[in-house]
């Protein structure tokens, strides 16, 4: 049985500002129109696009597709794709601009948990609240508050005003209300899989009982580990459009495979609006290797880190850093050149990290310009990523992972020490 | 829009296979969802009991402000306009006289500047879950409203005290017509207040243009001064202002000074009716998407 179905979903955002700001030039624009004039507050050659100024993106376009009962369906895709606009459609938090969806049994979402949560009131009248605004009866949360209460670990601090609570209690307590709701259609967005491993094994224990006890599952996510274990069918959008429609493992490797076209170069071209300062602007900023700008390097092969910034100062003392970092976030390194008076005028200053020293997985980097050794000019964090890919060169015979976060090819020697009937085990000859 | 309208069932229950919930670009603009609403009574008396509880946390006087703050007020009239500007109060104690106006204007003017802020105050939570958005300004009317009746039993008894001190008041008959004029406040309240809310999540001006223009509205409804004292080329301008009937009556039921004017309880009655309508339909209408706005 169908449970929801979605038909060419559409949603337009506008971007820029919208209105000219202020109800007197509103109510001109409007009277103007209304008399079949045309807009008085337009520059002379300007697009008349409304009474707005910019433009229009579809954040969802023609999307349509269908879920089945007890399907668990994940969505994914980039950053943009459209994918926390869907689920606010699905969640009636904002309405579509073209299409419609249909739905056969009570939705849920768990976009946010802890929405509603007035820091005034004790831990108990918020369960009330909280279970009230996501859509529970009074009589249905009196039924499950013990349940609750015990899923939290909070029973002590029950009559405490929320504001006293530690930020992990809080988390707790508002995700027990939230995993008791029983919808018939659970939405679940990846924020929710921030916060402790803990929490987030939670999250996820709590979607697998909801799919197992035959209720359907939205499932947002950039975790394709998560989608692969958890969904049966995914979705994959790109540009506000469904791409990919299918089993998990055709649409995660064809997510992964989009990542190849994807950046490895970020350029800033206006000058004016570029990261920077009075004294240094960023330019660019790219991953090169082999001869070329890309995001997906092979382990064995230099990685070039290129920065490109104006110095607008003659005889300024720059210096560039680069910090790496892992697929979570944590530092790997900083390197940097020394500080060195230069002329003005636009730079580039290209950093190597030697093939064979890397792990395989996901890296990026911050991007850093300095004067006078201390003075942060520009500073653009997490500007790119790229990802490493194990060939297998060198690797030899073993297909397990190998951990860490660098995998340097490190010299190694083992020599012939003699037979198994040697007579002196602990005779050492001295190195070198 | 309008096509879409036209193609799409203008129910959710009459679809042939029963779907539970269909959205839409666009509601109809009638359709209030005032059932669903009904369904959701459990979050708006929440609210009610979040707002009241929350409001005097961590002060020392309590829900005693709400006793405190017409207190203030009806001394602080009675002393400017009524000692000082020596203002017609149409031969009742002065003291009855304003308390009487501000407790309904207090009313009045809280359900207005408190719903008018509904958007723009709960975007966040909005902006995450959905619930049908009236809940909000209702819950304000009923927390409001439990204000106004701790605060009318305190002119009550201000009432019974200068009666027993020998005052010469006339309670009488209209007194029954207390939840009328309740309703009216109320109505008239939420109908300026929705609509505000609704071009808020456009224009913020207006939030500024409430908070005073409320303050300015008083003095041009008769609260600190008699209707009778106005010269009659500006009654009209007076009448025309819709709280003015209501405040009148009220005063004329409980201290019987004044008059009740019965062509303008029902010329403020339609203007509350007119007024809630089209607050509901726009804040309807806005409800839908304010939060790519907003």
């Amino acid at each position: 049985m169908t449970v929801v179905s979605v038909e060419n979903l559409s949603k337009s955002y506008r971007l820029g500002q919208i209105g000219t700001g202020t109800l007197s030039r509103d109510l001109n624009v409007w009277w103007a129109k209304a008399r079949g004039k045309p807009n008085p507050l337009l520059k002379i050659g300007q697009k008349d696009d409304g009474n707005r100024d910019g433009e229009t993106i579809w954040a969802l376009k023609d999307v349509s597709f269908e879920v089945k009962q007890g399907e668990v369906l994940g969505i994914i895709g980039r950053n943009g794709a459209g994918k926390s606009t869907l689920l606010k459609i699905l969640s009636q938090v904002t309405a579509p601009t073209d299409g419609r969806i249909r739905v056969k049994g009570r939705v849920a979402s768990l976009l946010e948990v802890g929405t509603g949560f007035h820091p005034e009131l004790t831990g108990r009248e918020n369960v009330f609240l909280n279970g009230a605004i996501l859509g529970m009866s009074r009589a249905e949360v009196k039924r499950k508050l013990d349940e609750i209460v015990a899923f939290s670990e909070v029973e002590q601090f029950l009559e405490t005003p929320v504001k006293r609570y530690s930020s992990g209690m809080y988390v707790r307590l508002a995700f027990a209300v939230a995993a008791h709701l029983d919808p018939e259609i659970l939405l679940v967005d990846e924020v929710l899989a921030v916060g402790d491993a803990a929490f987030q094994k939670k999250c996820l224990g709590k979607m697998e009982d909801v799919a197992k006890g035959g209720r359907t599952v939205l499932f947002v996510s950039h975790n394709m580990a998560a989608v692969t274990n958890l969904c049966h069918r995914a979705l994959l959008l790109d540009g506000g459009r469904v791409v990919c429609d299918g089993q998990v493992s055709e649409v995660t490797s064809r997510y992964i495979a989009t990542g190849v076209e994807q950046g490895g170069e970020k350029v800033w071209a206006d000058r004016e609006t570029a990261p920077g300062s009075d004294r240094i602007r960023l330019h660019a900023v790219r991953i090169v290797s082999k001869g070329e700008v890309t995001a997906d390097v092979d382990i064995d092969q230099d990685v070039h880190v290129e920065i490109e910034y104006w110095n607008l100062r003659p005889g300024s003392n720059v210096a560039v850093s680069v910090h790496l970092l892992d697929g979570l976030g944590a530092p790997v390194l900083a390197t940097g050149t020394a500080s060195e008076r230069r002329p003005a005028g636009l730079f580039r200053a290209v950093c190597t990290l030697p093939g064979n020293f890397l792990n395989n997985g996901r890296y990026s980097i911050n991007a850093i310009v300095l004067t006078d050794v201390t003075r942060f000019e520009a500073q653009v964090n997490s500007v790119l990523s790229f990802t490493v890919h194990d060939t297998g060169v060198t690797r030899g015979e073993y297909l397990g992972v190998i951990i860490g976060v660098v995998r340097p090819t490190l010299p190694w020697k083992t020599e012939y020490r003699g037979s198994l009937d040697s007579l002196a085990p602990t005779e050492r000859v001295s190195n070198q | 829009m309008t096509k879409d309208e036209a193609a799409a069932p203008t129910s959710t229950s009459t679809s042939p296979d029963s779907w539970d919930l269909i959205i839409r670009p666009h509601r109809n603009w009638l359709d209030l969802k005032l059932g669903e609403l009904w369904r959701y009574r459990d979050l708006v008396m929440l609210f009610v009991r979040r707002d009241f509880v929350s409001l005097y946390k961590q002060t020392i006087l309590g829900p005693l402000w709400y006793l405190i703050q017409p207190l203030l007020t009806t001394i602080t009239f009675t002393i400017v306009f009524g000692r000082i500007a020596k203002l017609s109060t149409d031969g009742l104690p002065q003291f009855l006289f304003y308390m009487a106006g501000t407790t309904v204007w207090t009313y009045f003017a809280t359900c207005l500047t408190k719903t008018s802020e509904t958007f723009v105050q709960n975007a966040q939570l909005f902006g995450k879950v959905y619930f049908p958005r009236l809940a909000v300004p209702v819950s304000i009317l009923i927390s409001n409203l439990i204000a106004f009746a701790i605060q009318f039993v305190f002119f009550l008894a201000f009432v019974g005290y200068f009666a027993l001190r020998g005052a010469h008041l006339h309670p009488n008959w209209w007194i029954l017509a207390t939840p009328l004029f309740v309703l009216m406040m109320a109505g008239l309240g939420l109908g300026f207040g929705l609509i505000v809310s609704a071009l808020t999540t456009k224009y913020r001006d207006l939030r500024f243009l409430v908070q005073f223009g409320v303050q300015l509205l008083m003095y041009a409804t008769p609260v600190v001064y008699s209707i009778s004292s106005i010269p009659a080329r500006f009654q009209p301008l007076i009448r025309a202002n819709p709280m003015t009937s209501v405040i009148e009556a009220f005063r004329y039921a409980y201290l019987g000074g004044g008059s009740v004017s019965l062509g303008g309880l029902a010329y403020s009655f339609i203007f509350m009716v007119v007024i809630v309508a089209i607050g509901a339909v726009i804040f309807n209408r806005v409800e839908a998407t304010f939060m790519d706005t907003v």
